[in-house]
C-alpha cells in the first residue's frame, strides 16, 4: 500500500512540481528549507487547496484526479496546523468533541478517551483555549485531530510555534502516536533533529522539487544531499537495548553493524531505540586501537568520500549494512589513504538517544 | 408627559427598527460573508454601494425610493400589476427604506467580524469533517458574535434616528408611518416644546443606552467605515 501524489502548482513566481510515492505506514517527513513548498504540498494533500491537474491516491482510494476532487471534510484525515488553531468559542472538551461528533460510529477506531489519554490532556478539558500554554494547545490540537480516527495524519510543523522547552515535551507524544497507532503520518519540518527523531521515510524538497526520497537512514547519509553536507551531519541508527551495566551506569545496545555502549538510558532491555551519531564524533583508525578510553570501536568499510570545504572530508562508512558518517580532516584522509572499499575502524565518541 | 400620539409614534419607531434590523441581519449576513471572503477584484463596487447611505443625504435616498415605490415607479408599478398596493406611504415602504438606509451599519461590522476570523478556523473545521454550511453555523457565526452585537445595535439605533428617508417615503400618517423623529419635528413646528422635549429625551436615552451596550461589550470594532 502506498500513497501517490502528483501536483503541479504555479503560484506566481513559485512552482511546486512534485511526483511522490511514499509508504502508507510509518512517518514520512517532508523536509526542506522555508519556502520550498512543503506546506503547500501538505495543504494540497488535505484538499484545503484545489489545484487542477493534481493526482492523489491513498491506498486504494482516489482523493483527486482529473474527474474527482473529494473536498477536505469528506477525506478521512487528521490535520495539525503550525499554530494550534483551537476554536476560541469552545472549551477544550468542545474542541476535542467537534470532529469526534461528526464521524459515524462505525468509523470510530480511536475513542475520545484514547485521544485524551495519549496526549495527556484530561486535566485541561474544562478550560478555555486562551488559558492554555502553547505546548498544551498543540497537544489538544493533536488529540482533536486523532479523535476523528484519521486514516492519514498530516502534521504541518506542529512544533514551529512552540518554544524550545515545550518542543522537548511534545516530541515524545508524537513518537507515541507513531508507536501506538497504526496511522500513516505525513509530517512537514525544516528541523533535522525533529526529522531524525520522527521520520521513517524522508522526502527532501528544494524550491518546489523533490531532491530525494527514501528511507531516513539512507537519505541522512547520502553524500550528494544537503543533509550530509554540513558540519552538523549525522547518521541515524536503530538499535535494541541488550543490557544495562549497573555498576558503570552504561547501556549496551545491538544494531546490525555491531554492539555499542553508551551512558545509561531508561528504555528496558529489549526495547527498540533510535540513536544519533554526529559525524564529527566519529573518528577513523587503520588498526583496532587498544589502550584507549573510547568504548565504541567498530569495524567498518569506507563507502564514499566527499570533501567538505577545504580542510575536511565527510566519509560514508558501512557498519555491516548500516551507513554511518564520519567527519575528519582532509590531512587524515590522505594519511590513512582512505578510499571506497577499504576496511577501517570507527571510533565513536558520542551517541545520543533520539527515542 | 408623552401623550398617546407620541407613544404611538414611539411604538412605530421601535417596531420599524426591530423589523428592519431583523431583516437586515438575515440579508446582511450572507452579503457580509461574501464581501469578507471573496477575492473578486471588483468587490469594491458592492462595498461602495453598501456604504453609499453613509454619505448620501437621506432626502436623496428617500426621493429615489419614493419614485421607485410609487404607483408609477418600477417596483410600485410591478406590485400594483400583481394586485398589491403601492409601497409608498405604508409601513412596508418604511421598512424597505430603513433597510437600505441602515445597510452599512449592519453589513460593515459583520464584514469586519468575518474578516477578523480569517480562513484558518474554517480550514480546521473542514479537516474535522464539518461541511461548508456546518462550519459556517458552528464556527464562523459564534466567532463573529461581537460583530453581530455591534451590527444589531447600530442597525437598530440608526433606524430609530432616521428622518429624511421616512419623511420622503412615509408621509406622516399617524398610527401608520408617523415615527418619533417626525413627531418631534411636528411638535417644534407647532411650538409644542414640552412635547418635543419628552420625545427627544426618550430617543436620546434609548440611543445612548444602545451605544453603551455596543461600546461596553466590544471595543474591538470600529463602528463605521467609509
Amino acid at each position: 500500500m502506498t500513497i501517490e501524489a502528483r501536483f503541479l502548482i504555479d503560484q506566481g513566481g513559485f512552482t511546486l512540481d512534485v511526483g511522490l510515492e511514499i509508504p502508507s505506514h510509518g512517518v514520512t517527513s517532508l523536509f526542506g528549507p522555508s519556502g520550498c513548498g512543503k506546506t503547500t504540498l501538505l495543504r494540497a494533500i488535505a484538499g484545503l487547496e484545489y489545484h487542477a491537474g493534481g493526482y492523489l491516491r491513498i491506498g486504494d482510494s482516489i482523493w483527486q484526479d482529473e474527474e474527482h476532487f473529494i473536498p477536505p471534510h469528506r477525506r478521512p484525515l487528521g490535520y495539525v496546523f503550525q499554530e494550534a488553531s483551537l476554536f476560541e468559542h469552545l472549551s477544550i472538551r468542545g474542541n476535542l468533541e467537534y470532529g469526534f461528533k461528526r464521524i459515524s460510529q462505525s468509523t470510530r477506531r480511536i475513542s475520545l478517551n484514547d485521544a485524551i489519554e495519549l496526549l495527556e490532556v484530561s486535566q485541561l478539558l474544562e478550560r478555555r483555549p486562551a488559558t492554555l500554554s502553547g505546548g498544551e494547545k498543540q497537544r489538544v490540537a493533536i488529540a482533536r485531530a486523532l479523535a476523528v480516527s484519521p486514516e492519514l495524519l498530516l502534521l504541518d510543523e506542529p512544533l514551529a510555534a512552540v518554544d524550545f522547552d515545550r518542543k522537548q515535551d511534545i516530541i515524545p507524544y508524537l513518537e507515541s502516536l507513531h508507536r501506538e497507532l497504526d496511522i500513516p503520518i505525513i509530517h512537514v519540518s525544516h528541523q533535522p533533529e525533529e526529522v531524525s527523531r520522527l521520520a521513517d521515510h524522508l522526502v527532501l524538497l528544494e524550491s518546489g522539487r523533490v531532491v530525494a526520497a527514501g528511507d531516513v537512514h539512507e537519505v541522512f547519509t547520502r553524500l550528494d544531499l544537503p543533509l550530509a553536507a554540513g558540519s552538523d551531519a549525522a547518521s541515524v541508527i536503530e538499535a535494541v537495548v541488550a543490557n544495562h551495566d549497573g555498576p558503570y551506569q552504561l547501556t549496551v545496545l545491538d544494531f546490525p553493524g555491531g554492539r555499542i555502549t553508551m551512558g545509561r538510558i531508561k528504555p528496558a532491555v529489549g526495547s527498540a531505540v533510535r540513536l544519533r551519531l554526529a559525524a564529527r564524533d566519529v573518528s577513523l583508525t587503520l588498526e583496532h586501537q587498544s589502550g584507549t578510553s573510547i568504548l565504541n570501536i567498530l569495524p567498518v568499510t569506507v563507502d564514499e568520500l566527499k570533501p567538505l570545504g577545504d580542510a575536511q572530508v565527510i566519509v560514508r562508512l558501512l557498519a555491516g549494512t548500516v551507513p554511518i558518517l564520519a567527519c575528519i580532516t582532509r590531512k587524515s584522509a590522505d594519511e590513512l589513504d582512505l578510499k571506497p572499499g577499504k576496511s577501517v575502524f570507527a571510533q565513536i565518541k558520542g551517541i545520543a538517544l533520539l527515542t | 408627559m408623552l401623550n398617546e400620539a407620541d407613544l404611538t409614534a414611539l411604538a412605530i419607531t421601535l417596531k420599524l427598527a426591530l423589523v428592519s434590523t431583523l431583516i437586515l441581519l438575515v440579508l446582511g449576513t450572507p452579503l457580509a460573508w461574501w464581501l469578507a471572503r471573496t477575492r473578486w477584484r471588483f468587490k469594491f463596487i458592492p462595498e461602495a454601494i453598501v456604504a453609499l447611505p453613509l454619505v448620501l443625504p437621506p432626502t436623496v435616498l428617500g426621493f429615489y425610493l419614493l419614485i421607485a415605490l410609487g404607483p408609477r415607479g418600477p417596483v410600485g408599478g410591478l406590485l400594483e400589476s400583481l394586485g398589491a398596493g403601492p409601497l409608498a406611504f405604508t409601513f412596508s415602504g418604511l421598512v424597505i427604506g430603513s433597510i437600505i438606509y441602515s445597510m452599512p451599519f449592519v453589513v460593515q461590522p459583520l464584514q469586519d467580524a468575518f474578516s477578523a476570523i480569517g480562513r484558518r478556523p474554517m480550514e480546521v473545521a473542514a479537516t474535522l469533517r464539518a461541511s461548508p454550511l456546518d462550519r459556517f453555523f458552528t464556527v464562523a457565526l459564534p466567532l463573529a458574535r461581537p460583530g453581530f452585537i455591534t451590527a444589531s445595535v447600530l442597525g437598530f439605533a440608526h433606524t430609530i434616528g432616521e428622518f429624511g428617508v421616512v419623511l420622503m417615503i412615509g408621509g406622516n400618517i399617524p398610527g401608520e408611518t408617523r415615527v418619533a423623529s417626525i413627531a418631534i419635528y411636528d411638535h417644534v413646528e407647532g411650538l409644542e416644546y414640552a412635547h418635543a422635549h419628552w420625545l427627544s429625551g426618550a430617543l436620546l436615552l434609548i440611543s445612548f443606552l444602545l451605544l453603551l451596550v455596543v461600546y461596553g461589550l466590544n471595543r474591538r470594532f470600529r463602528l463605521v467605515r467609509l
